[in-house]
């Protein structure tokens, strides 16, 4: 299968399968923003499209709310992940959350973003649990909670989302640094659990998880489903703004568009910029904090808010699904009700043929993607293991690069550059456009159990006459068949929440469950939300579920590989 | 033809930096014996004999088994043998798999079966060819890692510490047996040890590795 040939050339494969489409698209949006579009015979450069954008009277807020938006979000996570590991970590509450962690992660930013919306809006499942009893209300208030002006929803369904993100990586970075001894000494001289973790333990933690913490940050001030479910409308953020640019037949708006997406991207490198001084800023505060000796007198207090904040987050998104499922059974709801006047099967038999076939497409997608990121992601790192070929020499920056640049800024060029040269919008392009997303994730899921393994156990199989190919099919994949799973189900999660990419690549005619349920958002039919936002939920979730399910029924009888 | 394991002007260097250098032959049947504290690479030229050197070492020199250079041949085709002081069974196979594994390719399969449960009672170990590696004691799992071993037919044995993981009691016997089906099978054999016991049990030459200074 893995020829001598083919092998080493699988990392520079990997590659340009990751960070050709950026630089493509990056290439086909700079262009147009300056008036260059020759298929259209349009023949530049001119600075029209940018003054345009400008005379749009909506362009400062929209700006605005992508900056304010993504810092608050990512600070306020950030915060929130931080302090809950650093007051909580090694405790029940703590492994509990934990628990929680792949579940809350799997479920899509749209799913979570519908169900908050479901939750906390006027005539929401909160509104009604307090109605009339506490409220007084018995019809929902008028006021603008859901899409409010100020992004602040938005804000909250990004947050919840992106806790447990950093959760986990903020976790994956404990286990490679010795920190819970460094824990224990600082309290054993007097801090407080919080602020010793802060001291001895956050610095090292911090230089481990920046680059995903850049993610965040790019990803929130640059995303597009969540902010067309709970984000304001006029004027939208700067990336619906785009997406609504883009999907004009005009062409000056596209080229407008363009102009918007370079905008896009500058905000994004200056935020990453600004990021990164402040970093030192709160470096420097940092060591003298450390050098006063406060041992941390309200710390109990910024745990438990901590805890609240975590916990809060958590139920968010699971009390979210849950009123998706309830809207989907629900026939008549009345207002003050907590529960349906009655539970009934018609959404489904109404939704459910649509959303077979959208799931058939989502999971002939995701599939294919998936298949395809295993494949290099395994590629890259036997080579890494035969031939001493790293990628990861080349800097981890690569890997995380297709995820820093801000999709609004590379997709619309994408798009453009296809329609150029003739290419057919569809299927295809899509898949080649979810592996640019699926590829990085998929590999930093697997790298570290791939390399943590026993090399050892490759010299025995060497010894007793076994190929490099025989030693990597019978030995090593199998052995590290968990970790196979968890990278399929998390590269079949980001694929299955892919909402941009579909549709701007797809041209609109490829039909995913997140495609279809982001477009109800308009409607507000919150019974076909629900049934679709279930269906998009279960086909991240049951993944996941397969994944921790499947090497416990397969190795039943192999103690050693139970654990680990 | 010189029967046994050669090792001509074996020079191996980690990052540039002269780690060690060794020539020694072993007889077929005959121990060598290498001491020395640890991080002087003991273990670093076991595994240039294996051909799985690390990327961050390179070697000079030769080494010849039988009187054929296989100094550049590729590890699954030296027919060396190695048993580290973990057991390093395949914790996804059974027993009887971990050693059908071992077992050189051909043959019917009725006449594998036949083999592998013969090596299995040759030690002691009848009937447990479809257990779980991991449910097995620290003595029965150096057992099967041996036959394991020994039923891929190698022409050399290497042992890296193979018994410093095992209690003083089973520790002898494991040796014994070891060194008993080593010399059964006129094998040449080279053993990295911490333990002068050992050492002295293999009642060959022993080599003290310093550090280069």
């Amino acid at each position: 299968m893995m020829s001598r040939r083919l092998l080493p050339v699988l990392p520079a494969l990997t590659l340009l399968a990751m960070l050709g489409p950026v630089v493509a698209g990056l290439y086909g949006t700079v262009l147009p923003a300056f008036g260059h579009l020759p298929a259209a015979g349009l023949i530049g450069p001119t600075l029209d499209p940018f003054y345009h954008l400008f005379g749009w009277a909506g362009l400062p807020r929209a700006v605005m709310l992508s900056v304010g938006v993504g810092m608050g979000a990512t600070v306020i996570a950030l915060s929130i992940a931080a302090l809950l590991t650093a007051g909580w970590s090694g405790t029940r509450a703590f492994r509990f959350l934990q628990r929680l962690l792949s579940p809350l992660l799997s479920v899509p930013h749209a799913a979570a973003a519908f169900g908050l919306a479901f939750l906390i809006t006027p005539s929401g499942w909160i509104s009604r649990a307090l109605s009339p009893a506490i409220t007084g209300w018995d019809r929902p208030p008028d006021l603008l909670i859901v899409q409010d002006t100020l992004g602040l929803t938005m804000m909250a369904g990004l947050i919840v989302k992106e806790v447990p993100f950093l959760l986990l990586i903020i976790l994956a970075a404990l286990g490679q640094a010795d920190t819970q001894r460094s824990a224990a000494i600082a309290q054993a001289l007097g801090y407080g659990r919080v602020t010793g973790w802060l001291k001895t333990v956050f610095p090292r933690v911090y230089a481990q998880i920046r680059l995903p913490v850049y993610v965040v940050l790019a990803y929130a001030m640059s995303v597009v489903d969540v902010a067309v479910i709970l984000g304001p409308n006029t004027p939208p953020s700067l990336s619906v703004y785009i997406v609504r640019l883009m999907s004009d037949p005009d062409i000056a708006m596209r080229l407008q568009g363009a102009a918007a997406a370079i905008l896009q991207l500058g905000l994004v490198v200056i935020a990453l910029i600004v990021w990164r001084m402040t970093e030192s800023i709160v470096a420097v505060l940092g060591h003298r904090w450390v050098l006063s000796g406060a041992r941390g007198k309200i710390d109990p207090l910024i745990g438990i808010l901590a805890l609240f904040a975590g916990g809060l987050c958590a139920f968010a998104v699971l009390a979210g699904i849950v009123v998706l499922g309830v809207w989907s059974f629900a026939g008549f709801w009345s207002f003050p009700n907590f529960l349906p006047d009655q539970f009934m099967l018609r959404n489904w038999l109404r939704f459910g043929p649509g959303t077979l076939a959208a799931l058939g497409e989502t999971a002939l997608i995701a599939g294919t993607v998936t298949l395809a990121a295993l494949v290099l992601t395994i590629g890259c790192l036997e080579a890494e293991y035969r031939h001493g070929l790293s990628l990861s020499s080349r800097g981890l920056w690569l890997l995380y690069l297709p995820l820093l640049v801000p999709q609004t800024a590379f997709l619309p060029g994408l798009q453009t550059l296809m329609l150029n040269i003739g290419a057919d919008v569809g299927r295809t392009p899509v898949i080649f456009a979810h592996l640019v997303f699926v590829l990085p994730y998929v590999f930093l899921a697997f790298a570290d159990p791939f390399r943590a393994w026993d090399v050892r156990i490759g010299t025995i199989a060497a010894a007793l006459g076994a190929r490099p190919d025989r030693v990597l099919w019978r030995i090593r994949l199998p052995m590290l068949l968990r970790p196979v799973l968890t990278a399929t189900a998390v590269g079949l999660s980001v694929s299955v929440g892919q909402y941009l990419a579909t549709l701007l690549i797809g041209g609109g005619r490829v039909a995913t469950l997140t495609t279809e349920a982001v477009a109800l958002a308009s409607g507000g039919d919150r019974r076909a939300i629900g049934v679709y936002g279930l269906m998009q939920t279960g086909a991240a979730l049951v993944p996941f579920t397969l994944a921790l399910l499947v090497p416990a029924i397969v190795w039943r009888n192999r103690t050693g590989l139970r654990h680990g | 033809m010189d029967k046994g394991l050669t090792l001509g002007n074996v020079e191996i260097l980690q990052n540039g930096e002269p780690l060690l250098c060794l020539t020694q032959t072993i007889k077929p049947g005959e121990v060598l014996s290498i001491m020395g504290p640890s991080g002087v690479g003991k273990s670093t030229l076991l595994s240039f004999i294996t051909g799985t050197l690390a990327a961050d070492f390179t070697a000079r020199g030769t080494v010849l088994l039988n009187g054929d250079d296989i100094t550049f041949t590729p590890a699954y085709q030296r027919r060396i043998g190695i048993l580290f002081q973990d057991d390093l069974l395949f914790p996804h196979l059974s027993v009887g798999a971990n050693l059908a594994f071992g077992l050189r390719a051909g043959g019917s399969k009725t006449s594998r079966l036949t083999r592998i449960h013969e090596a299995l009672s040759e030690v002691g170990l009848d009937g447990f060819a479809d257990r779980d590696p991991a449910t097995l004691s620290g003595g029965q799992k150096a057992r099967v890692a041996l036959m394991r071993m020994l039923l891929s037919e190698p022409r050399a044995l290497l042992l890296d510490e193979p018994f410093s993981r095992l209690d003083a009691a089973l520790r002898g016997q494991v040796r014994t047996l070891v060194f008993a089906r080593a010399k059964a099978r006129a094998l040449p054999v080279v053993m990295v040890t911490h333990d002068a016991e050992d050492a002295a049990a293999a009642s060959g030459h022993i080599v003290t590795l310093a550090p280069v200074t």
